[in-house]
């Protein structure tokens, strides 16, 4: 059964949209983080535009942080004041992004940026949980205490303090302010909602509690995401509705079966095998890269002039 | 969709059948129409095929053209900077048909002049393609150009092979055109074209519109004229759909 993308403006079949959705939801619910950067790259091979992909994926983020922000809210695992100070940095961050994303589109590099920083964060990220994972999994045969909740560094003394309860914390604002940003940016050009990007970083960077990670991750995310599909759809009207509600449809039930699975596997088990996930579909992209491609001349048709 | 097509065709035959019993009208030399003059492209569209059909008076050979309306492209090529393959050297075209198909029922060469191949824009070679804001000089043009019709060819919008006009007997006459599911919308212009001795004896032009309708139509209409709004309306269905999917597992 083939339904047709209006705003990609192709047909594809509705089973694979739902399956795709399906699967990376599966992948979200078992690790924890929204699936977007194997979600663009996946969205990109069946044909969809890259960027529509990149746009509607961000609107496919939206539906699934509520849903998941919900259920980590219910557990009270959210820190509401890290998330919005989190969120005042990934709005300026995002709105820089679909700038610069738009910029990229008129050059005709937009492929290339995509292609690069997935690969340059596909494999940082990958190599980052490798390594820790693998630590944490070896303190554990050792049964060595756990390490100290953070390390005290020249970021400590930077000014603006501010109390976070819920993460146990007391430290600037700035801190935040920049990771939102950061990742902000990424979530725009990259198409993902970041959390890939944000839960490593506000782990290591910020020090905060794995506990409220997720959910604090997730709420933030959701705005960034909210604010990156309405740019999107203002400057470069490339959001599809009807693809982000198939992928999301799939997506929900997709991830309630991964959270039972993940929940039977021990975490360190399951870092690993997402880092090695990470890592594969980096080497991956990088190889697309680096190899000559098989057609060296590609075309964009601005439309028609006058279409009655 | 079959059965509306025969029928058209049976009345096409129909047409021809009475024109060759009336002598005493003034003949016309080409006629000519298309099965379908709107191909509406809804939710659930996967492309289509129209058929071209008509009779000819006396002899003569048939070369049937469908064109897009035109648009400007950007051919960009890849090229290696630091290892890694990057889109370098562009060239912007104008003129460019959005959609570019041609039936004949001989080869053209044998039966069209140079000048009239020209003339008419008839196959690839005698597309006329201006080349708008060159980066590279004039020697590179052969190969964009190419490269252009290439990837038209691959996204299905250029017939790959030169298609056949098909007699039935001596007079009747038809060819398949298709189209694919991204089709451009836009109106097109079917030209049919009797060929004497290398010129035009006679020609017929048929509009074709494509336009997509219902909700797809909608959809991308709104978007394109109510960014903002269907910015919001994208977030708001999103966000109600998150809340739904949690509302719907949180029993289980």
């Amino acid at each position: 059964m083939q339904i047709y993308l209006p705003i990609a403006e192709l047909s594809l079949n509705v089973f694979l949209l739902l399956g795709i959705g399906g699967a990376i939801g599966f992948l979200s619910g078992m690790f924890g983080v929204g699936g977007g950067f194997l979600l663009t790259p996946l969205l990109i091979f069946i044909g969809v535009p890259p960027a529509v992909a990149v746009a509607t994926q961000a609107n496919q983020v939206v539906a699934s942080s509520v849903s998941g922000v919900l259920a980590h809210w219910s557990r009270n695992n959210v820190d509401f004041k890290m998330g919005v100070v989190l969120l005042l940095g990934g709005i300026v961050g995002s709105t820089l992004g679909v700038g610069v994303f738009s910029l990229l589109r008129t050059a005709g590099q937009v492929d290339l940026v995509i292609g690069l920083a997935y690969v340059v964060m596909l494999t940082f990220i990958g190599l980052t949980m490798l390594a820790e994972s693998l630590l944490a999994l070896r303190r554990r045969r050792r049964r060595a205490p756990p390490r100290k909740l953070h390390q005290h560094t020249w970021i400590h003394g930077l000014p603006f303090k501010m109390r976070f309860r819920k993460s146990r914390l007391y430290i600037s604002a700035l801190l935040p302010l920049a990771v939102g940003a950061a990742v902000g940016l990424l979530a725009a050009i990259m198409g993902t909602g970041g959390a890939f990007i944000m839960v490593p970083a506000m782990i290591y960077l910020l020090g905060m509690p794995t506990a409220v990670v997720v959910g604090t991750s997730l709420f933030q995310i959701i705005f960034v995401a909210a604010n990156v599909t309405f740019l999107q759809s203002l400057q470069n009207q490339t959001v599809d509705v009807v693809l982000a509600l198939m992928l999301t449809v799939g997506g929900v039930i997709g991830a309630q079966f991964g959270g039972r699975v993940g929940a039977r596997l021990p975490a360190e088990h399951l870092r690993v095998l997402l880092a090695l996930l990470v890592l594969a579909v980096g080497a991956r992209l990088g190889y697309e890269l680096v190899t000559p491609p098989a057609e060296l001349y590609s075309i964009e048709v601005s439309p028609p002039a006058a279409v009655p | 969709m079959t059965a509306g097509r025969a029928l058209a065709i049976a009345a096409a035959l129909l047409a021809g059948g009475l024109l060759a019993a009336t002598p005493a009208r003034p003949a016309e030399e080409l006629v000519a129409d298309l099965s379908e003059h709107l191909i509406a492209i809804t939710t659930g569209f996967t492309g289509t095929q129209v058929v071209m059909f008509g009779a000819t008076e006396g002899s003569g050979d048939v070369v049937i053209i469908v064109r897009g309306p035109l648009s400007d492209a950007t051919v960009r090529r890849k090229g290696r900077v630091a290892g890694i393959w990057v889109n370098r050297e562009s060239m912007g075209f104008t003129n460019v048909p959005s959609y570019y198909a041609m039936a004949s029922s001989k080869p053209v060469d044998e039966i069209a002049s140079p000048a009239t191949l020209e003339l008419h824009e008839i196959g690839f070679d005698h597309l006329k393609l201006a080349v708008d804001n060159g980066e590279v000089n004039a020697t590179e043009v052969p190969f964009f150009r190419s490269a252009l019709i290439r990837e038209k060819q691959q996204l299905g919008l250029y017939a790959r092979q030169p298609g056949k006009v098909a007699f039935l007997g001596t007079r009747l006459f038809r060819a398949n055109f298709d189209f694919p599911a991204d089709v451009p919308t836009g109106s097109y212009l079917a030209e049919v074209l009797l060929l004497r001795n290398g010129q035009v004896a006679s020609a017929q032009t048929t509009p074709l519109i494509i336009s997509k309708i219902g909700v797809g139509a909608t959809i991308f209409d709104f978007a394109h004229q109510r960014g903002a709004y269907y910015g919001a309306i994208a977030i708001l269905v999103a966000l109600m759909a998150g809340w739904i999917a949690h509302l719907a597992f949180r029993r289980g």
